[in-house]
């Protein structure tokens, strides 16, 4: 396993697997945001080509991290975490609205999103911790702070309002699980999840009698077993007050556009011009491809502008529309390649450091995956958060560039510190 | 467990993913048509109807502009609606109505406000139109009729139905479709075919330019020309005389089937069925249950056909070898076969051969023919299905063929027919059973159209082509070839000779020796059918159906006519004058029997028609 040579390895097939994303990404941004005014390929107006130059900026971005000794980003991880916390902060008095949300500094026409970039420096900060030999996570009071590091970017993103973004610090559990935490955290939240929809599609009322019968039943099963009263009331009226809770918070919590999107994807509301709209085109546009699709950029549903926002959260559905059930599947399998090689290579780390940063790089990199895909194919609520290295936007863009090729420089030296 | 928790996770997302994507893209295809709805507009080109002509070129039908007042709701601006339904001659609760249901139709799409606006209106509208902004007026192609008849012939367009959007995927929503007559028989002929253009429009239903640079439109093609068989004048002055009567003329040329006229009494304006008022004017029509002018009596109308039969019966006897021209066969007044009644018949002179026979229209002498001509055979199943073999070759008892849609087969009983009736085997029946088709009573029915046509058989010494209405489409030269197939009846050609005597001689000395036209040989036959009908359940008679064929002139035939008239007592009282007319009015051009003219014209039987629905009892063939 030990490299005999001194020179610093890359792992190439991550590298491809980052280009072919993006250039197949270029690809589709190109047919979604091209006009039919314009005819110069040229044109610093056209979102096609600003991609383009976020794209150069991003390999002069990755020349950067590469060259960086791999021990900077250990012994930095805090600073840049701070810095990252404070980028947030800011955004409070000096933050730009843009449709609703104040999550973009403006600097002369350019937007930066500083909750792309804060994905990284968590997961650098959480790395640095949970690899600190001193940390346990069986420990109560270590468990919290591991805790913490995920949840002050967390409270400072949710009141953008940016709740796509703060989500994605939910995966951060995985990494935790993958070091050592209880199974009954990720229980608890996969639980918490099911009382979560299930109040919403059932009512709070019958959420509340399933988990009495339930609890009941259990009860009577292991009724020779004298099973502690206090102990089963005591989760029950935890459920159903956790079901309470969900039904307050979202009937007076959440924002009606939250609200109406939840509605949409648990079927409560089937409204196809109404507010289910970006999903029903969506899935009009994907389910148009058929097996290859229309061809690049004669996608009718895409020139036609039929689904919002389709150059950036919604780019899936120009694959699905231009290149059909082939386009898609590729696509979904690059990703899942990428996914696994990166999961594979934290295996193989032998810095835990390395090893934990690289789970989360992984564990990021799905969730968004995950949700976005989920999202465009009609499967989960609608929930902003872009498809990495493919949905338009220079700070989702770098952000991922940066959280991946950290991890590479990391690999890289996997070899180089043995 | 730890390791492989997220790897399990992150590929039984890839599978889910796949399979969704497989769901929505190659399982679930309903998304394609979807898309094409919203993303494509499909902008139809409709060509000009086609021009329809009769016989000598003159035009029928052409087409006319019409002009819609449309409205496109969003850009409607203040305006004052009172001085605006003013122009547009409607009530501003009728204008608030229609711009609503416009507005929840489609705000950014054109909706009708009023429909058809005739020239006139057009004109005063155009000039204060540009004050009110959001409306427009949209110019569409109508038909014009040049002429207030033969709306039983021309036919009409509508709107096509959603039973036709079903079955057929040429025509969209909204589009015209020929509905009756010539207008739906050749309906391909005349409607052309619709130009298509692909527009890409945006999420707001905007134009951004054609679709695929155009690849995929195509320029519309003009309907063709039609010239139809019918005579204009003919067809004119056939309805002229069958004003205020029920019944129908139908004329064919027997050298080529082409019908010459064809006329369905009552009948209504096509001009009617066009316009603002084509709803109102049609459930009018619609709904005349009594006098049924949507009803084509010539074409659908099934009647028994009486006395012209019995030149039918003569011809089949001849054939079958039952009775010779000369062999004399005595009437008392009636024929006697065992039934509880006898077969009466009218005053005549006693005994008669065949030619008497027919001039005098005996009915004794053709229930003899008929009964040899059954038991000619050893059983009268055979008899009468060989009869009806003879009849059905001249296209009687069946779908004649002619190139219009409606029509009804008539009927000729067969042995099936009687073996029902009389539950056979169980119970035996013979021939006096039958005796009434012998003089075109009883079972037989037929269509005017067939009764032309068989006189139009006589007329040719045994042969005919099937009646048809196209005589030529412009441009194309042709048609379709079963109007150029000679169809050869069972009756050898000798046998025709005598049977046209007798016609000539009802002319000559019989049943119609008074409508006699100086200068033409009219061969014809009278004829007096029986009918009844039902009042509050119960059957009742009613007059008599007044009928008459004939041809003329007697050597190389230029036209055989067929007219019926409902309830109009004896064949030569109403029927026989019309034929008369329609005769010399086609071969001489003028009428010298002005006394005919003159009767006719000024008749009605709308006194007659009234009678059953009186409610009070009434006397028939008065």
């Amino acid at each position: 396993m030990i490299s005999a040579s001194r020179n610093v390895k890359f792992d190439w097939l991550t590298i491809l697997l980052f280009a072919a994303l993006v250039i197949v990404g270029w690809i589709n941004i190109y047919s979604a945001s091209l006009s039919d005014i314009g005819g110069v390929f040229v044109d610093f107006d056209q979102i096609y080509f600003k991609q383009i130059i976020w794209i150069g900026l991003s390999i002069i971005l990755i020349i950067f991290i590469l060259a960086l000794d791999s021990k900077f980003y250990e012994r930095f991880a805090s600073i840049i975490y701070l810095i990252s916390l404070v980028s947030l902060l800011l955004l409070f008095p000096f933050g730009k609205e843009i449709s609703g949300a104040t999550s973009w500094y403006s600097f002369g026409g350019i937007s930066i999103q500083p909750s792309e970039f804060a994905k990284a420096a968590t997961a650098l900060a959480l790395a640095k911790y949970l690899s600190d030999i001193q940390t346990s996570m069986n420990r109560f009071k270590h468990q919290l702070k591991a805790f913490a590091i995920i949840a002050l970017p967390v409270l400072l993103i949710i009141p953008q309002p940016d709740p796509g973004s703060a989500l994605v610090f939910s995966i951060f559990i995985f990494t935790m699980y993958r070091e050592g935490l209880h199974f009954a955290y990720l229980l608890l939240g996969f639980f918490a999840a099911l009382l979560f929809i299930g109040t919403l599609t059932l009512g709070v009322t019958w959420v509340a009698i399933i988990v009495l019968l339930i609890a009941v039943a259990i009860y009577i099963k292991n009724r020779k077993k004298r099973p502690n009263i206090l102990k089963y009331s005591t989760i029950l009226i935890a459920c159903i007050g956790f079901a309470f809770s969900v039904n307050y918070i979202f009937n007076n919590v959440f924002e009606q556009r939250h609200r109406d999107r939840f509605n949409i994807v648990l079927g409560k509301e089937i409204d196809v011009k109404g507010i289910g709209y970006n999903t029903n085109q969506s899935e009009i546009a994907i389910g148009s491809g058929g097996w290859t699709g229309k061809g690049w950029t004669q996608g009718t549903q895409t020139k036609g502008n039929f689904v919002p926002e389709q150059h950036t959260d919604y780019i899936f559905s120009t694959v699905g529309e231009e290149w059909g059930f082939l386009g898609t599947v590729l696509v979904v399998l690059l990703f899942l390649a990428l996914i696994v090689r990166v999961l594979v290579l934290a295996e193989r780390q032998r810095s835990k450091f390395s090893r934990i940063y690289g789970y989360s790089v992984a564990a990021i990199l799905f969730v968004h995956f995950f949700v976005n895909i989920g999202m465009v194919t009609g499967l989960l609520p609608t929930i902003g958060i872009p498809l990495p290295f493919f949905s338009y936007g220079g700070s989702s863009l770098w952000g991922f560039t940066i959280l991946l090729f950290i991890f590479v420089r990391l690999d890289a030296a996997n070899y180089y510190y043995t | 467990m730890r390791k492989l928790l997220l790897l399990s996770i992150v590929l039984i997302t890839g599978v889910v993913f796949v399979g969704r994507l497989f769901y929505l893209q190659i399982y679930d295809t309903s998304f394609q048509s979807l898309s094409e709805d919203n993303a494509i507009n499909v902008v139809y080109n409709y060509p000009q109807r086609g021009y329809i002509f009769d016989r000598n070129g003159e035009l029928l039908v052409s087409n006319q502009p019409s002009y819609d007042v449309m409205v496109i709701p969003r850009n409607v601006k203040s305006l004052d609606t009172l001085e605006f339904c003013e122009l547009l001659k409607i009530t501003t609760e009728e204008f608030k109505s229609k711009l609503k249901k416009a507005r929840v139709y489609s705000p950014r799409l054109p909706s009708v406000v009023i429909p058809q606006l005739t020239k006139s209106e057009y004109a005063s509208l155009s000039e204060k139109l540009f004050k009110y902004k959001g409306f427009y007026i949209q110019k569409r192609s109508l038909r014009d009729y040049q002429v207030d008849h033969s709306a039983n012939v021309l036919g009409y367009i509508s709107e096509v139905n959603e039973a036709i959007l079903q079955k057929n995927s040429y025509y969209q929503m909204g589009e015209i479709i020929g509905t009756g007559g010539v207008e739906k028989q050749y309906e391909k002929v005349l409607r052309g075919v619709k130009g298509v253009k692909y527009i890409q429009k945006d999420r707001f239903n905007r134009d951004i330019g054609s679709y695929k640079n155009g690849r995929f439109d195509t320029l519309p093609v003009r309907g063709n020309d039609i010239l139809l068989t019918i005579d204009k004048v003919l067809q004119e002055y056939g309805e002229a005389l069958m004003q205020n009567k029920r019944g129908g003329i139908v004329a064919l040329e027997p050298a080529t089937g082409e019908i010459l006229a064809l006329i369905a009494a009552p009948n209504y304006d096509p001009g009617l069925l066009v316009g603002r008022q084509r709803s109102k004017n049609f459930t009018k029509l619609y709904y005349d249950t009594i006098a049924k002018p949507l009803f084509d009596r010539v074409l659908s109308g099934e009647y028994p056909p009486g006395s012209p039969f019995k030149a039918l019966t003569a011809l089949i006897g001849l054939q079958e070898g039952v009775i010779d021209i000369d062999e004399k066969i005595s009437c008392n007044g009636a024929y006697h076969y065992g039934g509880k009644k006898p077969l009466k018949c009218h005053h005549h002179r006693s005994p008669l051969s065949m030619i008497g026979g027919i001039a005098n229209s005996c009915n004794s002498y053709f229930a003899t023919v008929y009964r040899r001509t059954i038991d000619h055979y050893p059983t009268p199943q055979e008899g009468i299905d060989n009869w009806k073999r003879h009849l059905n070759s001249f296209g009687l008892g069946q779908y004649l063929g002619y190139d219009l849609p409606s029509g009804r087969p008539g009927k000729i009983p067969g042995s099936e027919t009687y073996n029902a009736m009389y539950q056979y085997p169980k119970y035996k029946w013979y021939t006096p059973a039958t005796i009434s088709n012998a003089i075109g009573q009883g079972e037989v029915l037929m269509t005017p159209m067939q009764m032309v046509n068989f006189i139009s058989v006589i007329a040719n010494r045994g042969w005919y082509y099937k009646p048809h209405i196209l005589k030529n489409v412009i441009g194309a030269d042709t048609i379709p070839k079963q109007y150029t197939t000679k169809i050869i009846t069972t009756i050898d050609p000798v046998h025709f000779e005598p049977v046209i005597e007798g016609l000539f001689d009802v002319y000559n000395y019989g049943t119609a020796s008074h409508l006699k036209v100086k200068g033409i040989e009219i061969c014809g036959k009278t004829g007096t059918s029986e009918n009844y009908t039902k009042i509050n359940g119960k059957r009742t008679q009613l007059t008599d159906h007044s009928v008459f064929v004939a041809f003329a002139p007697r050597n190389n035939p230029k036209i055989a006519v067929a007219v019926f008239v409902e309830n109009g007592y004896w064949g030569s009282r109403w029927a026989g004058r019309i034929a008369t007319l329609i005769i010399e009015k086609y071969i001489n051009g003028e009428i010298t029997r002005t006394d005919l003219e003159t009767y006719i014209l000024d008749g009605s039987l709308e006194e007659e028609y009234a009678k059953p629905y009186s409610g009070e009892p009434f006397l028939i063939n008065q």
